[in-house]
């Protein structure tokens, strides 16, 4: 069943609204509740698939369904509309005014309902798709804050590669944190590339969606296998490589190759002179889980994050 | 004055990018003046272009005290005010959160890394700020709350207020707080307008710095001694939102006295021009900010209100 999550009446002749389709078994059994949840990010689209995917699967087989999935495929309508990132018109990154405030303006008030909608479910995935600038390994990432409550979900969540990052009080705003920190586990997903979908990091994420709810008593069909992921228990397991120049990076390698010391990763290019301004090298030896996708870089745009072995 | 280039980056296809200082006096770092971060805030540029004029007139006359050293940086991004993008031309981050930056990482963390290292040591650090929601302001210092913050001193600026702020998260990586957190006294000043120059409210920001500079020891200057501040804390403002979205039609103007009931703004439907909401004054007091764009969105913060009896 499709509802509407949160309404709020736009200037002119509109209104905007915030939907999710609840799926429940046939005979309600009081099971548990997953809730996925992407489009926090209007240029991020590789969980539109994943949403997709797993509506109709449970559709089609509904008597295996013991609990409640629920499915909010866009929680930055506009954004998705638009191709835009932040909130269009007011320029503000979504995932920065959680867990908001129900008195306050229009994102604010659908920061908190939406908020009040997914608490209490027993696991949420928030699906990202990094960005337009960068590819990534699908992987879950965890604030080292949340690192016992979510740990046990995310190893069988099919992804390749669990990072646990650093506290940020920056962090504390967004979507996730604001449910973790209430008690309602959140796992956060990154994967693929903005603006593009990629199905075969959907489908592997499907799987882990499937295993999930085996495991938690709500998915009484089959079981998908899922692979052990990589693990980063500490943020120094991760070396960051920048741009020592601005130009056009070219890349030679794919994400999710093991590369070994001085391997060569790409080449930062000058069209005008025809000259390549750098030589793009792996400083360790270790997983190159992300690498730059858009090629225009600035002098310290981020090119790649190399796991180290 | 001597002008330097603080910071500088190579592009591709456009000109180098560059952070340039304009330094007056010699000496102790005594105090500094940041103006637009932003590629919108036409306004805070505009009062340090201002400042710089009158400085350097103060400095031919020998008005900087000796020993002392301010500098000025107008603008820290020229590449989103020259393409009239409000954050980072490629990906859209913001360089006032960042602070205080880290010159080994991303573009906009070296750009606030680099300049963060210019200017942590002064004693003095005055931001010209904006707000992200279109409006205007009363003329106002800020200060945020981090347990460094020096009130009596913000009252010296002069101006009718100083509004004390709880930071929010994301406030923490912003130049003031890291500015108070590195034991420089920070402060953020709000004038009236940011996209659109407000010559008034810039000449009485100019003229509340270099009183405040002159308070402080650092130049010689004859300008009034300005308002007592009233201090206030964000908590203690009433924000007044409309109900309905729509065209706004405001009837006050931030600055204003308003009484309780008092009707602030009507909103009128897009369509058919009625009007479908009146927006009363919860309070008695003075707008310290005033909604100032077209259209509304539902609950969107049109006033904030300064509670407060008229005293005359």
């Amino acid at each position: 069943m499709i509802t509407t999550v949160v309404k709020v009446n736009l200037p002119v002749n509109e209104a905007l609204e915030i939907k999710k389709m609840r799926l429940e078994p046939k005979q309600k059994t009081g099971g548990k509740r997953i809730s996925i949840v992407t489009g926090i990010h209007g240029d991020e689209l590789e969980g539109q698939y994943v949403c997709y995917k797993l509506s109709d699967y449970i559709q089609k087989n509904i008597d295996f369904l013991r609990g409640t999935v629920d499915i909010y495929p866009a929680l930055n309508p506009f954004g998705m509309d638009s191709i835009t990132r932040g909130i269009p018109a007011f320029d503000l990154d979504m995932n920065r005014i959680f867990p908001g405030n129900s008195d306050g303006d229009m994102n604010e008030y659908l920061a908190s309902q939406i908020i009040q909608d997914v608490a209490g479910s027993a696991l949420v995935l928030d699906i990202h798709a990094s960005n337009i600038f960068l590819t990534e390994v699908p992987q879950i990432r965890i604030n080292e804050l949340h690192e016992k409550m979510l740990l046990p979900y995310a190893r069988e969540a099919n992804v390749d590669f669990i990072w646990v990052h650093g506290a940020s009080t920056v962090l504390e705003s967004t979507f996730a944190h604001s449910l973790n920190v209430a008690g309602t586990p959140t796992l956060v997903v990154e994967m693929g590339v903005g603006m593009r979908i990629t199905k075969e990091y959907g489908d592997q994420l499907f799987k882990g969606i499937i295993h999930l709810m085996h495991q938690m008593g709500i998915w009484d069909g089959e079981d998908p296998d899922v692979k052990k992921p990589e693990q980063s228990s500490d943020h120094k397991d991760v070396c960051f490589l920048n741009a020592p120049s601005s130009g056009i990076f070219l890349k030679d390698t794919v994400h999710g190759t093991f590369l070994k010391k001085n391997d060569r990763i790409g080449a930062i290019l000058d069209p005008l002179s025809g000259t390549v301004r750098n030589e793009i090298k792996s400083p360790v030896d270790g997983w190159l889980f992300t690498i730059r996708e858009y090629p225009v870089v600035n002098e310290g745009s981020l090119i790649g994050r190399i796991l180290y072995d | 004055m001597t002008e330097k280039t603080l910071l500088e980056l190579k592009a591709l296809y456009r000109d180098d990018f560059r952070v340039t200082g304009f330094s007056f006096g010699q000496g102790e770092k005594a105090a500094c003046i940041v103006g637009s971060m932003r590629g919108n805030e036409n306004q805070q540029m505009y009062c340090c272009s201002q400042l710089v004029r009158k400085l350097r007139e103060l400095e031919e006359k020998g008005r900087i005290k000796p020993g002392k050293e301010i500098l000025v940086i107008p603008c820290v991004n020229p590449y989103s005010m020259n393409i009239k993008k409000r954050f980072w031309s490629i990906d859209n981050t913001d360089i006032n959160r960042m602070f205080p930056g880290y010159q080994e990482g991303e573009t906009t963390q070296r750009i606030a890394g680099g300049l963060f290292e210019e200017i942590k040591d002064y004693t003095y650090g005055l931001q010209f700020a904006s707000f992200y929601m279109p409006g205007r302001f009363v003329p106002h210092i800020r200060v945020m709350k981090t347990g460094f913050e020096d009130v009596e001193l913000a009252k010296k600026f002069g101006f009718p207020y100083v509004i004390l702020h709880t930071p929010r998260p994301f406030d923490t990586t912003t130049l003031n707080y890291n500015w108070q957190i590195w034991a420089t006294k920070a402060f953020s000043i709000y004038t009236t307008t940011t996209e659109e120059i407000d010559r008034t409210s810039a000449r009485w920001a100019v003229e509340s710095v270099l009183g405040f500079l002159q308070r402080m020891g650092i130049l010689e200057y004859g300008g009034s001694a300005g308002y007592v501040s009233k201090v206030a804390s964000t908590e203690d403002m009433i924000t007044v939102r409309n109900r309905t979205a729509g065209f706004f039609e405001g009837k006050v103007s931030a600055g204003e006295h308003v009484r309780k009931g008092q009707i602030l703004a009507g909103i009128v439907d897009c369509c058919n021009g009625q009007i479908v909401d009146e927006i009363d004054s919860p309070t008695e007091g003075t707008l310290l900010f005033a909604h100032a764009e077209a259209k509304a969105y539902q609950n969107t913060a049109v006033y904030k209100i300064i509670p407060e009896t008229e005293e005359w």
